[in-house]
């Protein structure tokens, strides 16, 4: 009997897959952002608004993953983005793979910016890189103030975390104050934007911080 | 697809080797959703009638850690707790990036 050393990364074919993404994105100039969240946070519903709001500034297109079905793709087309869904057939997370199939099917040279909405799952797809330059996570407060507790991988690999639905927070119980210190606690430096995607709330800041990324 | 990557990268190792594999080490950081249980489970319904079947998985998971930016002190993180540097007490810190999934080592025994 005897031992090998190994030290591979053992989703080195993802992250070789997800490397060539960021190249390719970084050849043609393009913000990549993955966004993360439970289903029903109000992802689709805030990249609708983000796109219509910055019509005039940015030319952003979304890849869609979804289990089933092309609802929210069709969502996005309304808005007269360039859009493709990923209908991943019961897995809980896009990979890289999927992200190179979709962004062919982009007219990238036309655009500024490409939003990942991942599967909405709080836990799997922060495991898996797709090539993007950061990851964005959605909370709502309808879902609870103790989500960055319970689930710290994704509150501490983001840079971004919108905090969606701030037009329900006087009929929930939800502490943002709590919010922001458990998610700062693993990540000092991660950017909070407390939003409502429906009646517009703190959206302009959302913005600034996407306006400043792609220079 | 991590019980998939691992079974493709212990049984080229063996080829290559020419011999069967008896067991393999891996690591994983604190923030993998790398669940022991279920790892082990989906490897052993995936290696049934590979040369892989009855490999033993041994999973070792890697602490969080954070440097401290006043004394440049490096220390292991309990991500449910306050976290301060245990030499200055400062909270301003950063978290360092999270061990890789690893394929460590894989004991091998020679065929025949």
């Amino acid at each position: 009997m005897f031992k090998v050393d190994i030290k591979k990364k053992i989703l080195d074919a993802n992250e070789q897959c997800a490397f060539e993404n960021t190249k390719l994105l970084a050849e043609k100039k393009i913000f990549c952002l993955n966004m993360i969240s439970s289903p029903g946070s109000g992802k689709t519903t805030i990249l609708a608004k983000t796109i219509n709001d910055l019509k005039t500034k940015l030319k952003i297109a979304v890849i869609e993953g979804d289990i089933k079905t092309d609802i929210d793709t069709r969502k996005i087309k309304a808005t007269g983005a360039p859009a493709v869904q990923i209908n991943t057939n019961g897995a809980c997370h896009l990979s890289a793979e999927q992200i190179t199939a979709g962004l062919h099917n982009l007219p990238l040279e036309t655009l500024d910016v490409v939003i990942i909405e991942n599967v909405g799952n709080l836990v799997c797809p922060t495991d898996f890189e797709l090539g993007e330059n950061a990851k964005l996570v959605v909370l709502s407060v309808a879902e609870g103030d103790d989500k960055p507790a319970k689930y710290p991988a994704i509150f501490s690999k983001s840079k971004v975390l919108l905090i969606n639905k701030m037009d329900l927070l006087k009929v929930v119980d939800f502490d943002l104050e709590r919010v922001k210190a458990d998610a700062r606690r693993l990540n000092p430096g991660l950017e909070i934007f407390p939003i409502s995607a429906k009646t517009g709330e703190g959206m302009q800041k959302w913005y600034d911080w996407l306006l400043t990324q792609t220079g | 697809m991590v019980a998939q990557s691992l079974l493709a990268a212990i049984s080229a190792e063996a080829a290559k080797h020419n011999a069967r594999p008896i067991s393999a080490k891996i690591s994983c950081g604190r923030l993998y959703s790398i669940n022991e249980e279920i790892l082990c489970f989906a490897f052993e319904a995936i290696a049934k009638g590979t040369p892989c079947e009855g490999v033993k998985l041994v999973i070792e998971q890697k602490p969080l850690q954070a440097k401290c930016r006043s004394c440049e002190k490096t220390f292991e993180v309990d991500i449910n707790s306050d976290i301060n540097c245990p030499a200055c007490k400062s909270s301003d810190l950063d978290m360092l990036p999270d061990s890789p999934l690893l394929l460590e080592e894989i004991e091998l025994e020679e065929e025949g």
